[in-house]
This record gives structure tokens, C-alpha cells and sequence, in this order.
């Protein structure tokens, strides 16, 4: 969100001014008392916060609680808004755009910087594409000041503003690099009243494979937006996404996950439409904890009618996986109430068949296919909808 | 033949004595890899026990580093086990010794060090597969990696792929014909082979006669590889792609695998290998379906 991005980009020393995040109309019009004439904001993470009339200027302390009541609880793009930033008004003079981020089609970093239009930079990448700079850096070098100069000239910043842009743009490269971003944007950087450059809204992305060296990076995720059971997935280490549909799914590895899904998609088509509830990879190991853990997820989705365990066993062998699946439906007991198609294949498949034949539970339907068992729980689900 | 590795590659293991790098390093032993030691610079003189597909015991060297590896072994692959705050480390050496080839497992590095140890090889000697990929595997060979060598036996087919339990189940689908060399490239937003780097060396390998390419959503690499084939692959490709139901903003357990502002979708991917000629199937079934008409017809 804007004020989490801005207080990183304050840790490194980019220009930019933090205002006050509030929580409550109150809590807004005492910041307004303290900084004059400020702007309302928004603070969900996603953009066009302005044109969904969640950006509001307020000129006194009781326009302030007005308009953050009025923004605090709306959705925006899904997202409901639960703080507002009261920030400062600035006397905006220009705008600019300025990015650092991963350009994985050449697998290395890209500069986008433009000094037509900041927060109209879309629109003038559409209708004056060369007004938008794209420089590639080194991920091997990076960027020194020598390389910021000539990423200030390129972009064509106006000359009085040149050292305080090539400040600006080594301070945003150490944002990116020390924080291990993916993007740090700064949309729009504004030349103010006296040939200031500050950065007057931005977005970070952060790279969650190098949270192990951030622990202060956990800090940031929203815990009340999250979707409750994507947030209690992640308590317990699973690899889990929810989706709009009534099938829900358990495999190994992401790649089969993904097809997985879109079998039980075609499957749907002849069965009601019904669709995959949910993306869940639970890996190699496949445990009856695991297993335990991924049917409780699944099972606490009251949208979910039927669901379809696939998993081919490569290192992990089919009996693991099949003990798992019955360990877990005595760990869940009698919370397990919805039809389970499994299909097991590789790895010592005949032992697992045989394990999940014997005990013969009601509820489980083994299926030897990918194809036929997607068929089956998508045929379940539509029965039991 | 076969492409990357075969049976007189020398392969050591950076990491053997890890947890994962003590089960794999058996494993690959029992697929008839020939093993030749590791790396641990803690470790570095002191031997680990596994056992040939024989059923001997046999005591392999472990070494401080990768450049003594080589000298005292001769090895030519390295297949890394190591957690992913050493990664780039362990890549960075193995580039600096010249190891041909790299097979990096480890899932969870981040992409900056990825950036970092990429634009590093540059001009330099040594292939990457990776990271976070199964590696890769010439049936009857040799194993480089974490691929079962039980699923399938040798053949004409070659076989790229981002995911890994995909490569098993098109290896299980299509174990009636067997393959050449099966690659797992990895689901990361960087990678060092790619689809397109795999596509050329099976359409140089007089062994491969036909070709199954499977990607998934996120990135280009499965865009530009319709591009290359179309210009560059004699041979029939037949393709998969996953990911058709994934939502737009939302990260499919690969790193990599997400469609962001529209761009990356399984569907544009699938018309792009369609506009070159590649017929994709549906599912994986479907795609083995295709693959098995076009061996009949050869």
C-alpha cells in the first residue's frame, strides 16, 4: 500500500513526505488539525484509487472526516478500505513517472522513466510512446551514479532539477536492490513549488523467495484483506489459492495443480458448469498431517461439493500419499462430510490403490484417469449442488 | 544421444551431505549416473557411503570446493542441493571452476540473486538448468536431478517442460515410447535453459524424432518458443499448456507462474504454438494422444 511503500522509500532516504495513516474519521480530522490542508487517500492495494473517488482533497479538518467516512468501507477493484493516509497538499508544478523493476523477458532489470505525465502514464505510452524512456540495467553492475546521470539525461529530466533527480534515482535503485523488489514505482514524482522533486505516491512489490533475509517484510501483508481461508492456508504452510467454483482440489506440484484445474474446468462444462474451488499444491511429502490440513481448508468452503485428490507420485510413493489420505480423514472425523475422488499414479500405485480399497471409506471413489476422476468430482459436486 | 548429459557425464553434487542431497545422490546412483563426489566446504576430505545400482558400496569423495571437484574428478555436471540464502554462492563457484553443466534444484531463491548469477555466466562456460526445476534425465543413462528414473525408459521423444510433476505424468503417459532426454527447466520468473535452448539441441540430436513442449502461464518464454519453432524446429512438436482457469494477479505456486495485467495467459500461449504449427492438446492425455499419432505416422 502507498504509505507502507513511502516508508521504505523514507528508510532510504527518497524524497517524500510520510502524512498520517487513520483508521477513523477521528483519527483523520486530528490529522488534518496538524497538517493544514492535506489529501484523503486510500490505502487498498490496487490503482485507480482516484477514479473510484478514493482520493479526496480537504481544505479543513471536518472536510477531512467527512471524506475519509466516506472512504473508509468503501471496495475498490474487490478491496474494501479499511485506513485512509492524510498527507500533505502540494502545490503540484509537473509530474513524472519513474520505475525500477524485473524484466524477466531478458532476465535481468528495467528503468521505465518518462517526464511527460506521471499518473497519465498509460494513456501517454499509447499516444506518445517515446516519452516513455525504457533503459535496461546490468543486473550484474546496477546502477552507479554514473549510470543514474545518464538514466536523469534519457529521460530528459528539466535541467534544475537534474542533482535531485540523480539523488532521487540512486536512493530508489538502493529501495529496490536492499529490499529485493520486483517493482518500486513512483507515480507521479512531482516537481513542487520551488523546484522541489518529491515522490508523492508509489508502489512496491516484494519478492516473497527473499522474505528469509526481511523479517520486517511480514509487517506488510494485510492480514484483514486477505481471504480467511487463503490467510488460514498460509498459517499452516500450504500453497493455497482460492478460486470461485464448487470442486475443490489437492495435488502435488504446481505444474499439475494448474492442469488439474483446467481438467475439472472442461469436465464442469458437462456437468452444470461447476468449477475449481481453489489452487492447493501440497509438494513432495503428502503427509496424513499435510493431507489433514489441506481437506480442512478445502472442506471449511462452503461453496465446495465434492473433492478431487490428483497426485502422481514421484519421489513420494502412492501408499505414503494413500495412508495419508486415510490418516487424514480420521485426524477430521466426522468434519469430513463431502465426496473425495482420488487418483493415484506412479510410484507403487498398486499399493496405494490397495490401501485406499481395503478401507473402503464411504466417502472416498478411486478413479484411475486424471480424465475420468476430474469427470467424477465434477459429476459429485453438480449432485450435491 | 541425447542432449545435455548421458552416460559418461561425471556428475558431483553440491550438497551431498544435506538431507536432499543424501536421498538424491542415491537415487541418481541407482539410475546408473556415474556420481563422482561433492562439495561441502565443511566437510571438505571426509567420504560419504552410498551404494551402486549394483548393489556394492561405494565411498564417494567429498571436497571443499567445486574447482578441487573437477581437478581430482574430472567431473563435468553439478547438481546443486543447497538452501536458497547459499544459492547464488554456490552457483557463482561452480561458473568460476567451468563445470559444464549446472543443474540448480533448490526452490526459493530469490529472483534478484537469479538476476545476479545470470548476467555473472554470461560468456562464461557453463550451462544452467534452473533454479527450482526437477533438472533432467537421459533414461537409461544418466540423472541429473530429482526426476523418478522408474517412470519411463529411453525413446525418441525429447521433452521439455516448466513443471515438474508435468514431466512425470507426460513421461508416465507417454512411457509406451520413451524418451531421449526429458528436461525440467524450472517455474521461476528467471531461468537459465530455456524452452527455446532445449528445442535446439533436440532438433541437433539425430535420436529425438519428435518433440513435447509443455509451459504454463506467466513470462513469454512459451511465446517466443512458438517463434523459434516456427523458424527454426523441422521436427513435429506437440505442446501443453497449464493454467487456463488461473486468475489474473495470483501466484500459482512457481514463482513465475502468475498473469499479470493480461499478459502471460495459458490461452494467448496456446493460440501463439498454434499459429506455429504445434498442436496442444487439451490435457495431458489428450497431448500424449497427439504425441502417440505422430510416432505411428513417422
Amino acid at each position: 500500500m502507498e504509505y507502507q511503500a513511502k516508508e521504505l522509500f523514507a528508510k532510504h532516504d527518497v524524497p517524500v513526505t510520510l502524512g498520517i495513516v487513520a483508521n477513523t474519521p477521528d483519527e483523520a480530522k486530528v490529522a488534518a488539525e496538524q497538517l493544514g490542508v492535506v489529501v484523503v487517500k486510500a490505502q487498498v492495494k490496487a490503482g485507480g484509487r482516484g477514479k473510484a473517488g478514493g482520493v479526496k482533497l480537504a481544505k479543513t479538518p471536518d472536510e477531512a472526516y467527512e471524506h475519509a467516512s466516506n472512504i473508509l468501507g468503501m471496495e475498490i477493484k474487490g478491496l474494501t478500505v479499511n485506513r485512509v493516509l492524510i498527507a500533505p497538499a502540494a502545490s503540484i508544478e509537473e509530474e513524472y513517472y519513474f520505475s525500477f523493476l524485473l524484466d524477466r523477458a531478458n532476465r535481468s532489470y528495467l528503468c521505465i522513466a518518462s517526464v511527460e505525465g506521471g499518473v497519465e502514464i498509460e494513456e501517454v505510452a499509447k499516444t506518445n510512446p517515446d516519452a516513455v524512456k525504457q533503459i535496461p540495467i546490468d543486473a550484474g553492475t546496477g546502477v552507479d551514479e554514473a549510470k543514474a546521470r545518464s538514466i536523469v539525461a534519457e529521460a530528459g529530466f528539466p535541467e534544475a532539477l537534474v542533482e535531485q533527480a540523480v539523488t532521487t534515482v540512486l536512493t530508489l535503485w538502493k529501495v529496490f536492490v536492499e529490499e529485493d523488489a520486483t517493482l518500486v514505482e513512483v507515480n507521479p514524482l512531482a516537481r513542487l513549488e520551488g523546484d522541489i522533486l518529491e515522490a508523492l505516491d508509489g508502489k512496491v512489490s516484494l519478492d516473497e523467495n527473499a522474505e528469509f533475509r526481511h523479517e520486517d517484510h511480514a509487517a506488510f501483508e494485510d492480514k484483514a484483506a486477505a481471504d480467511p481461508l487463503e490467510a488460514k492456508a498460509k498459517e499452516k504452510g500450504l500453497n493455497y489459492v482460492k478460486l470461485d467454483g464448487e470442486v475443490g482440489i489437492i495435488g502435488n506440484g504446481a505444474g499439475l495443480v494448474m492442469s488439474t484445474l483446467d481438467v475439472v474446468a472442461y469436465a464442469g462444462e458437462k456437468h452444470g458448469n461447476v468449477k475449481p474451488a481453489n489452487f492447493l499444491d501440497i509438494g513432495g511429502g503428502a503427509s496424513a498431517q499435510v493431507m489433514a490440513d489441506g481437506l480442512d481448508v478445502i472442506l471449511n468452503d462452503a461453496q465446495v461439493k465434492s473433492v478431487f485428490v490428483n497426485v502422481f507420485g514421484g519421489i513420494t510413493s502412492c501408499d505414503a500419499v494413500a495412508n495419508g489420505i486415510v490418516g487424514a480423514l480420521d485426524i477430521l472425523g466426522d468434519e469430513a462430510s463431502k465426496p473425495l475422488v482420488v487418483r493415484l499414479d506412479g510410484n507403487n500405485v498398486e499399493e496405494g490403490r490397495r490401501i485406499l480399497n481395503e478401507k473402503n471409506h464411504p466417502l472416498v471413489t478411486l478413479v484411475d484417469t486424471m480424465d475420468g476422476a476430474a469427470d467424477r468430482a465434477a459429476e459429485l459436486a453438480n449432485e450435491g449442488a | 544421444m541425447s542432449i545435455f548429459l548421458n552416460k559418461d557425464s561425471k556428475v558431483i553434487v553440491q550438497g551431498i551431505t544435506g538431507g536432499e542431497g543424501t536421498k538424491h545422490t542415491a537415487l541418481m546412483l541407482k539410475a546408473g549416473t556415474n556420481v563422482v563426489g561433492g562439495v561441502n566446504a565443511r566437510k571438505a576430505g571426509t567420504t560419504v557411503e552410498h551404494t551402486d545400482p549394483d548393489g556394492n558400496t561405494v565411498e564417494l569423495p567429498v571436497f571443499g570446493t567445486v574447482a578441487e571437484a573437477i581437478e581430482k574428478t574430472g567431473a563435468d555436471v553439478s547438481v546443486a542441493f543447497v538452501p536458497p540464502a547459499f544459492t547464488k554462492d554456490a552457483v557463482i563457484e561452480a561458473i568460476d571452476a567451468e563445470i559444464g553443466l549446472l543443474v540448480i534444484i533448490t526452490e526459493g531463491v530469490p529472483v534478484q540473486d537469479s538476476a545476479e548469477f545470470w548476467a555473472y555466466a554470461q560468456g562464461k562456460k557453463t550451462r544452467i538448468i534452473g533454479p527450482n526445476c526437477p533438472g533432467i534425465i537421459t533414461p537409461g543413462e544418466a540423472l541429473a536431478g530429482i526426476t523418478p528414473a522408474t517412470i519411463s525408459g529411453s525413446g525418441p521423444i525429447g521433452l521439455v517442460s516448466k513443471s515438474g510433476t508435468l514431466t512425470y505424468q507426460m513421461m508416465f503417459e507417454l512411457r509406451d515410447y520413451g524418451f531421449t532426454t526429458a528436461i525440467g527447466i524450472g517455474g521461476d520468473p528467471i531461468i537459465g535453459t530455456t524452452h527455446i535452448d532445449a528445442l535446439e539441441a533436440f532438433e541437433a540430436d539425430p535420436d529425438t524424432k519428435a518433440i513435447v513442449m509443455i509451459g504454463e502461464i506467466g513470462g513469454d518464454a512459451e511465446e517466443k518458443a512458438a517463434a523459434y519453432i516456427q523458424a527454426h524446429v523441422t521436427k513435429p512438436v506437440v505442446g501443453y499448456v497449464a493454467g487456463f482457469t488461473a486468475p489474473e494477479g495470483k501466484t500459482m505456486g512457481h514463482a513465475g507462474a502468475i498473469v499479470a495485467d493480461g499478459a502471460g495467459t495459458a490461452q494467448g500461449k496456446k493460440e501463439a504454438l498454434e499459429a506455429a504449427g504445434v498442436k496442444v492438446g487439451k490435457t495431458p492425455s489428450e497431448t500424449a494422444e497427439l504425441m502417440r499419432e505422430i510416432l505411428k505416422g513417422l
